[in-house]
């Protein structure tokens, strides 16, 4: 999907392809070898994590579908709670400002990243969207991925949560067909329910059946940002998450996506090594 | 997903595993591929070739090996292979299930070449 391309490589991990001349001078250590494939991004997450639980800003990940509503969520978000929590917004697109500025116009503090040919956020490109943030001055920062349903998956960004959209335009087979991305849902939000009356097909329990069968237990809400309906328990789950988020903070722990504390078992034992002489293979 | 900048990071570990070694090549190396791991090992071995010219890896060979996700179920306690896409329990249908096999990306093994003067 995205190697053939070059689509994988980002402003914020296009260093790891070009390596120092000196990297042969690094010094190696046992633990370094045991990280795993992806420790690069991890390592750089865990950091971002830090940073966010220092101030205490609980940061959600919201990833869909191009066109499944983030955008128009966010901005009845924005408008019910500003004034109660300050919000800050990241934005992630291939191209234009054109989301941060219908964020910019609510007022609230936005960056958003163009990614070019990327398609999905990494941590690397987080670590430098924050660095343009105040965010001694939030409460609550959403990370508005890449909308497409495979790649973001794989990359812990630093985030507490993950909020999956699936849009009732779509089919509600799609935790299905996308199981990785479902699968690390801490929430799902069904969205455009005003839409439903029109488009009889998309099953609401089917689309929650999908999901179940992933073994997740991740809450499944309907709503429609533009009636408004079912905003209220979107916005009693988010209070639940920053409460929770909060006692958390106080005995110095925090908030993983559940698939990340579950974790990748990157770092299970280290590969098995095996010699063979030189002239064995000449 | 991201199968070139994984590449280019097992090439990185196997740099640093050929100079603790004192190795002079990398010949053979195997990833297990985990069915959710988000990686297609097809996607891999591709990306592999690109990125292993000029490397120590240089001549190295990658087999990987692709997992099944596998669970335990929390109610009547059997460890099953699954679909992706359907980690309930084959043998009682309960949902409430354990992933454990078929999430990982691993760098199980490595050969490399010693000189061995």
């Amino acid at each position: 999907m995205c190697n053939t391309c070059g689509c994988n490589i980002t402003d914020g991990n296009r260093h790891l392809l070009s390596p120092p001349p000196n990297r042969a001078a690094q010094i190696s250590t046992p633990e370094k070898i045991l990280n795993g494939l992806l420790d690069h991004n991890d390592q750089q997450a865990r950091i971002n994590r830090t940073r966010l639980d220092a101030q205490g800003v609980l940061t959600i990940n919201l990833m869909s579908s191009p066109g499944s509503g983030k955008t128009s969520l966010l901005e009845s978000t924005i408008r019910t709670l500003q004034g109660k929590l300050r919000i800050g917004v990241i934005e992630g697109d291939l191209e234009t400002e054109n989301d941060a500025d219908r964020i910019r116009a609510l007022d609230v503090p936005v960056h958003q990243i163009t990614t070019g040919t990327a398609c999905h956020l990494d941590a690397h490109l987080i670590h430098s969207a924050l660095d343009r943030l105040d965010l001694t001055k939030l409460d609550l920062l959403f990370i508005e991925n890449v909308g497409n349903l495979v790649c973001p998956a794989s990359f812990d960004l630093g985030h507490h949560r993950n909020v999956i959209l699936l849009s009732v335009t779509e089919g509600d087979d799609k935790p299905a067909k996308y199981p990785v991305m479902f699968r690390a849902a801490d929430l799902m939000l069904i969205s455009k329910t005003d839409l439903l009356p029109y488009l009889t097909e998309f099953s609401p329990v089917r689309a929650e059946h999908c999901l179940r069968r992933l073994a997740s237990t991740a809450p499944a809400l309907h709503l429609s940002a533009r009636s408004g309906e079912g905003l209220a328990d979107w916005f009693g789950w988010l209070a639940a998450e920053i409460d929770h988020y909060r006692e958390l903070l106080k005995e110095r722990q925090t908030l993983t996506p559940r698939v990340e504390s579950e974790g990748r078992r990157l770092h299970a034992p280290g590969p098995q090594i095996v010699f063979r002489p030189l002239a064995a293979t000449t | 997903m991201h199968e070139l900048s994984l590449c280019q990071n097992i090439i990185d570990q196997l740099t640093d595993l050929a100079k603790l070694h004192d190795a002079v090549a990398v010949a053979r190396i195997e990833v297990r591929v985990g069915a959710l791991s988000g990686v297609e090992a097809q996607l891999l071995r591709n990306a592999f070739t690109l990125i292993q010219a000029g490397t120590i890896a240089e001549t190295a060979e990658l087999i990987t090996e692709e997992t099944a996700p596998r669970v335990t179920c929390r109610t009547c306690g059997a460890e099953s292979e699954t679909l992706p896409n359907n980690l309930s329990c084959p043998v009682c249908g309960n949902l409430d299930t354990k992933l454990i096999d078929g999430y990982e990306l691993i760098l199980a093994r490595v050969e490399l070449v010693r000189n061995e003067d």
